[in-house]
């Protein structure tokens, strides 16, 4: 006889599972009692939805889905801003928590919260459990539906019984079978070739890179299309990282806070190759002007996304590698017109300026420029919420290395979290995170988490003073009344630090932090930087 | 404009909540629903009449599709299917007009199904404009109930909307 603990803990190991992020509770304590033997390390956060954005960075770095553990109601409540976090940004990660007792779902006892219920909205799908027999079948169908197509967040609720009940054996199956879940990934042949021709009709066009293209893993792809065709290339935020920054042909992020070159060039093309990207608001302000002028060509896995945003001439739904595939093998020896790449080139350069540098405060745009040059070749960076996510975005020169953050929800308190989790993923990299004063105090919990597993994870505070980003728009569109922005009565992050045992150092120029920083890189211990930053610093 | 969707879902719990949620969640309108199980009893039908433009249906139709237990969504083509409502109607009936009801009632193809000294209860089964008209022919006599279900629709022919 097996047990619906021993179950779960077997169908985890079976999907390669090695480490999972959660926190305890009553109604998940069978299943903590047996992963305590087995091979998966546990990692205990300091509060569950911290879990999430842990088992989110794990995902992203690893190409494996995170996986992330509570307990009953509020254990299951407090993750629900991690899943749907995880959800806007499409990261796959199956969700487990304890239920209180079936026969007792619907009465009210003490921490029932229909957890399935609750997140409908925020998950790719999810599971009541209702026997101990099916829970084979659904991890392995979480675990599937999590990582294909549209990667999400599965989550699979679990009542106690289910979880001490036993049953005669454990069979893993090793296929799925749901009649409503084939995603399409093949990328439809006609349409392929109506794409390369418009692109080879086309005299400035450009590619707009998303998430899509990370998490489908073709970076590589798309870089050797780039350079076969010399089309030039903008990123969303969270195709931040699918070319090196230096590119010739790489223009930076669109959108509200993106960069002036990048909007110019999407204003100008004639052709526009959406790879992976939803264009959300914040990415394209004005949907309707862009497709007026422009063929839109939109390679995306979810065919919901095509057309959403966006009026679509060429759609095409598939798999990203697929698709890429099809259209390097297609598009022959076409390359750009030499005009329309000089042009980009040409306003490439006009448009850089150093941005002007206070005394006695760290330009942070200036810093986050110069860390690249300061770290490994393949370091994550992991960027905020605020006006720190934006001068990260902005201004990280990525080489092979990635950039994480949320770009969907913008949740703040997600970096320290989502960098333990990359940590996990990727020991051997250098994992930096850069927050600001506001952020850090959402997740400063976590710097247990960091401290207890001796990671090595680097964290640059940027101190501003201010709730930054809402400071900004409150000057720009509320006549400068800073109501509630102002960080009144923050802490000495350096004796928070230090309380976590956490080495630690503050500047107050740039010279300062960047002795600082080269000082501590190749140290094998976590590190806490506070860098004063003129509290009127904009984000662009 | 109305649409009438034909929807293939696994027959599970939680599938009805998905996909009300969906509507209102995504600020689309539900006009009329139906749920009945088909031939395969894991697969269950539900019939959607909803209001919207081409760009609001087409997301419907998308964002159905993405829900894991949805296995089917087609649209039925104005003119191209068959529908019917299930309608019952309580109307006030004095004996005086008894006769008048009678005949309104045979004109229109339904059927008396219960009589009492001062009411009927009208049954119909048709599409949704004929139902209307019943009730708009029964309106003067004072309906006192109307109890009315949601469109059921098949394709007219030989097409199919089947697993
Ligand atoms: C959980 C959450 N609450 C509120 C917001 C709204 N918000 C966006 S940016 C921001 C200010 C962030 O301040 P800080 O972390 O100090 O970073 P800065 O902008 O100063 O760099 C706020 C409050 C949010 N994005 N997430």
């Amino acid at each position: 006889m097996i047990s619906g603990a021993e179950i779960m803990v077997k169908c985890l190991e079976a999907e390669g599972v090695s480490v999972v992020f959660g926190y305890p509770g009553a109604a998940i304590c069978p299943f903590y009692d047996k992963i305590y033997d087995s091979s998966i390390k546990h990692i205990l956060v300091r509060e569950e939805q911290n879990a999430a954005h842990a088992a989110s960075g794990y995902a992203r770095c690893s190409g494996r889905p995170g996986v992330c553990v509570a307990t009953s109601g509020p254990g299951a409540t407090n993750l629900i801003t991690g899943i749907a976090t995880a959800y806007t940004d499409s990261i796959p990660m199956v969700v487990i928590t304890g239920q209180v007792r079936s026969d007792l779902l619907g009465r009210d006892v003490f921490q029932e919260a229909d957890i399935t219920g609750a997140c409908e909205p925020f998950v790719k799908h999810s599971y009541l459990v209702s026997k101990t027999e099916d829970l084979p079948r659904i991890f392995k169908e979480a675990f599937h539906i999590a990582s294909t197509g549209r990667q999400g967040p599965v989550l699979i609720d679990i009542p106690i019984d289910i979880q001490t009940n036993s049953i005669d054996e454990f069979i893993y199956p090793d296929k799925v079978n749901i009649m409503g879940y084939k995603p399409n990934t093949k990328g439809h042949v006609v349409q392929v070739k109506r794409a390369v021709e418009a692109i080879k009709a086309s005299k400035r066009p450009v590619i707009v890179a998303g998430g899509g293209v990370l998490s489908s893993g073709v970076k590589l792809k798309l870089q050797e299309f780039v350079d076969k065709t010399k089309i030039p290339v903008i990123s969303t935020m969270m195709g931040i990282g699918v070319m090196p920054s230096e590119h010739e042909l790489y223009l930076g992020m669109l959108g509200t806070y993106g960069k002036a070159v990048a909007n110019r060039a999407l204003h100008e093309a004639d052709l526009v190759i959406v790879c992976g990207a939803r264009l959300g608001d914040r990415a394209v302000a004005a949907p309707d002007q862009m497709s007026e002028k422009t063929t839109v060509i939109h390679i995306d896995i979810d065919p919901a996304e095509i057309g959403k945003n966006v009026k679509t001439e060429i759609p095409i739904v598939g798999d990203m590698r697929n698709v890429m595939n099809m259209l390097i093998e297609n598009i022959g020896d076409f390359a750009v017109l030499n005009q329309w790449s000089d042009t980009i080139r040409l306003w490439k350069k006009d448009l850089f300026k150093e941005p002007p540098v206070f005394d006695g405060y760290v330009e942070p745009r200036t810093l986050v420029g110069h860390l690249s040059s300061m770290l490994h070749s393949k370091a994550i960076l992991v960027a905020d919420v605020g006006q720190n996510q934006i001068w990260c975005a902005n201004n990280f020169r990525i080489r092979e290395g990635r950039f994480l953050t949320t770009g969907g929800m913008g949740t703040m308190g997600y970096s320290i979290p989502a960098a333990v989790g990359a940590k996990f993923a990727r020991p051997e990299r250098d994992v930096i995170v850069v927050c600001g004063d506001g952020s850090f105090q959402m997740s400063l919990n976590e710097l247990a988490t960091i401290a207890g597993n001796n990671l090595n994870i680097k964290i640059i505070i940027m101190r501003n003073k201010r709730l930054g980003m809402v400071r900004e728009l409150q000057d720009n569109n509320y006549g400068g009344r800073h109501s509630a922005t102002i960080l009144q009565g923050d802490p000495d992050f350096l004796k928070i630090a230090d309380a976590y045992g956490i080495d630690h150092a503050e500047a107050s120029s740039n010279e300062e932090a960047e002795e600082i920083i080269r000082g501590v890189v190749d140290s094998d211990k976590p590190f806490i930087l506070v860098c004063n930053v003129y509290p009127d610093t904009p984000s662009i | 404009m109305l649409y009438t969707l034909s929807i293939l879902v696994e027959n599970q719990a939680g599938v009805l909540s998905k996909i009300s949620g969906l509507f209102s969640r995504r600020g689309f309108n539900i006009d009329s629903l139906a749920v009945g199980i088909t031939n395969d009893p894991n697969v269950s039908r539900i019939t959607i009449v909803a209001n919207g433009d081409e760009y609001v249906v087409e997301q419907l139709e998308k964002q159905l599709n993405k829900l894991i237990p949805v296995i089917k969504v087609k649209r039925l083509n104005e003119g191209e299917f068959i529908s019917r409502e299930l309608i019952l109607i309580k109307v006030h009936c004095a004996a005086a007009k008894r006769a008048e009801i009678i005949k309104t009632v045979e004109i229109m193809q339904a059927k008396i199904v219960d009589v009492s000294p001062s009411c009927v209860t009208v049954e119909y089964c048709e599409c949704a404009n004929r139902v209307n008209t019943l009730i708009d022919l029964l309106k003067p006599y004072g309906i006192r109930e109307i109890v009315r279900t949601g469109t059921v629709a098949i394709d007219r022919g030989t097409a199919s909307v089947s697993v």
